[in-house]
């Protein structure tokens, strides 16, 4: 997609695909024919560079044409470079300007006490994203309110542009500046589907209180030469590098069908 | 008079009981806002959401995806500026039924001092796509704004001042009063006078002492910015000599150029002058006092009445 689009963001979306993954096909309950059923849970992608991983994931359960996806951020078609809510289906924000989409997601959960509806809703937020001044507005907001119905995915992947996220601007200790913020912590390997899957069933039995699952992920998984590193935050692979990509995921692929 | 604050807060407590999907944010500030009354009546429909502008606009945007009329208030300063990108995005972008009402617009906060006297609101949010901007001119004319935007979909913006305002409405006029309809209070056939907000009662006063030299000025009330009512900017141009507009607000960016933009476009061709005010930041003072140093006060709008008369 994003060799396609000749931009994108490779790194951040790689490092979320196990998540998206675990929520869209294994955990949500919500239903590509009907995107807006009240009842449904909702996932908000408040990282919206990761849009990529997202499309892929909403065409895979037949939110929209699969071929879509080759349509990437071009002019006239549907995909744009980051999520927008009132053109594609199964968008729940529209989202790309760091920061919002915990509170977006806050404002969900409060719909659904005041509602007294079941569903729950899901937000991803970037690590680096966590610089901005909104997240602990809304983190300390969703505690307020003892929104139980609200889980947060904190993609750990370490990185941001200018840098390792220790030197940008100090995030340590994640663990501990949630759980000050009155906030139920766990921590996953975020590229583990089995332990992701049983964080998000744990979270459900939580009461009065929102809940963050940090995915300790690596930026740029699954490519040898993405992965951690940082130049390819915004930037997509040339001809070389998406062959080469291509085939390590092609064999990635082919070793894990073996296993079944 | 009456203040425009407390029909805000009266409307949402009598809206809120004929539609139960009305949810009123605001940012520890409900006792000016006046949404502590909804707050009282309903609070489980009222969230208090601390000085946390971002957060609360945000937050109103979810609430609308689940079908809620969320009203988010505070001052207009913090309402706009600070959250622009908030509003932007998570409103204006996403088509959400945000309703954002603030008060404290303008200068006439007054002793509070510039920084927390708002003259761009106007034009921040008529630059932003799909927002409707209004600003209206007394507290009957509120209620009905308010009762508009809770009962109009998309993104919302409007915005009263501090102080009490006299009441130009009678309760039979204002079915009237329409989303993007601008209200001729007084009709003229020398100049007319475009204002809102506040400044309609000035230029009321205007039209008086202008009526006693002999000076017909028609007064608009045009109590929405965007979208703006073009075919009565256009039938004034063509039918009175000069206009003026007057706005508790910059020069630049909100009705007065919202107007000028209209008769430029259309090759009016006809006598214009905005006031406001101008590109600078005011001071400390009773609204009164600002007023007239400012230039935003009936003496001004007549001063420039009687130089586009006299001039050919």
């Amino acid at each position: 997609m994003l060799y396609r689009a000749k931009s994108g963001h490779p790194g951040g979306s790689l490092s979320a695909v196990e998540a998206i993954v675990a929520l869209y096909f294994h955990h949500m309950k919500h239903n590509p024919k009907n995107p807006k059923d009240p009842n449904r849970d909702r996932f908000v992608l408040s990282k919206g560079h990761a849009a990529p991983t997202l499309y892929a994931a909403l065409a895979e359960c037949g939110y929209f044409n699969v071929n879509e996806l080759l349509h990437l951020r071009e002019i006239n078609r549907m995909l744009q470079g980051h999520p927008v809510c009132t053109s594609i289906p199964g968008v729940e924000a529209s989202t790309g300007s760091l920061g919002h989409g915990l509170s977006f997601a806050n404002g969900i959960a409060l719909a659904g006490k005041l509602d007294k509806k079941n569903y729950h809703v899901y937000v991803m937020v970037g690590d680096g994203e966590t610089d901005e001044g909104q997240i602990w507005e809304a983190a300390a907001s969703a505690s307020h309110y003892k929104l139980d119905n609200l889980t947060g995915l904190l993609d750990r992947n370490f990185l941001q542009i200018d840098g390792k996220t220790e030197d940008v601007l100090r995030l340590e200790s994640v663990r501990e500046r949630w759980t000050s913020f009155g906030w139920n912590v766990l921590e996953v390997d975020g590229h583990n589907i089995a332990e992701i899957i049983d964080a998000l069933l744990a979270v459900n039995d939580e009461k009065n209180k929102p809940s963050m699952i940090i995915l300790n992920t690596v930026k740029g998984k699954g490519v040898s030469f993405m992965e951690n590193n940082i130049d390819f935050h915004g930037v997509p692979p040339n001809e070389m590098e998406y062959k080469l990509a291509m085939k390590e995921l092609d064999t990635a692929e082919r070793a894990l069908e073996a296993t079944f | 008079m009456a203040n425009p604050r407390d029909a805000y807060g009266e409307a949402l407590v009598e809206l809120g009981g004929k539609y139960p999907t009305i949810v009123v944010l605001d940012a520890d500030l409900s006792k000016s806002t006046k949404t502590i009354l909804f707050a009282k009546k309903y609070p489980e429909r009222f969230f208090e959401m601390g000085i946390a502008e971002a957060n609360m606009i945000s937050t109103a945007a979810g609430l609308a995806s689940c079908g809620k009329i969320p009203f988010a208030s505070t001052f207009a300063v913090f309402a706009t500026g600070r959250v622009y990108d908030q509003i932007r995005m998570d409103v204006a972008y996403s088509e959400a039924n945000v309703k954002i009402f603030a008060t404290h617009g303008g200068i006439s906060v007054g002793k509070d001092g510039a920084s927390h006297q708002m003259i761009e609101d106007l034009a921040l949010m008529r630059a932003l796509p799909y927002m409707t901007v209004c600003a209206p001119s007394d507290a009957a004319q509120t209620r009905r704004i308010v009762e508009l935007m809770a009962t109009t979909e998309g993104p919302m913006y409007a915005r009263v001042g501090r102080a009490n305002a006299p009441v130009l409405y009678k309760k039979e006029d204002l079915e009237e009063i329409l989303i993007g309809k601008g209200v001729m209070l007084k009709d003229g056939s020398d100049i007319t006078i475009f204002a809102c907000g506040t400044m309609v009662d000035q230029a009321l006063d205007a039209q008086e002492q202008l009526l006693k030299e002999g000076i017909a000025a028609g007064v608009v009330d045009m109590h929405t910015i965007k979208p703006l009512d073009e075919h009565m900017v256009l039938h004034c141009a063509r039918h009175t000599k000069g206009i003026i507009t007057i706005e508790e607000h910059s020069i630049i960016g909100g009705l007065g150029s919202a107007v000028a933009e209209v008769l430029a476009e259309h090759r009016c061709g006809v006598k214009f002058k905005r006031l406001g005010v101008q590109d600078m930041f005011c001071e400390s003072g009773e609204p009164e006092e600002l007023f007239e140093k400012y230039g935003l006060s009936a003496a001004v709008i007549v001063d420039i009445a009687q130089k586009f008369i006299k001039s050919k």
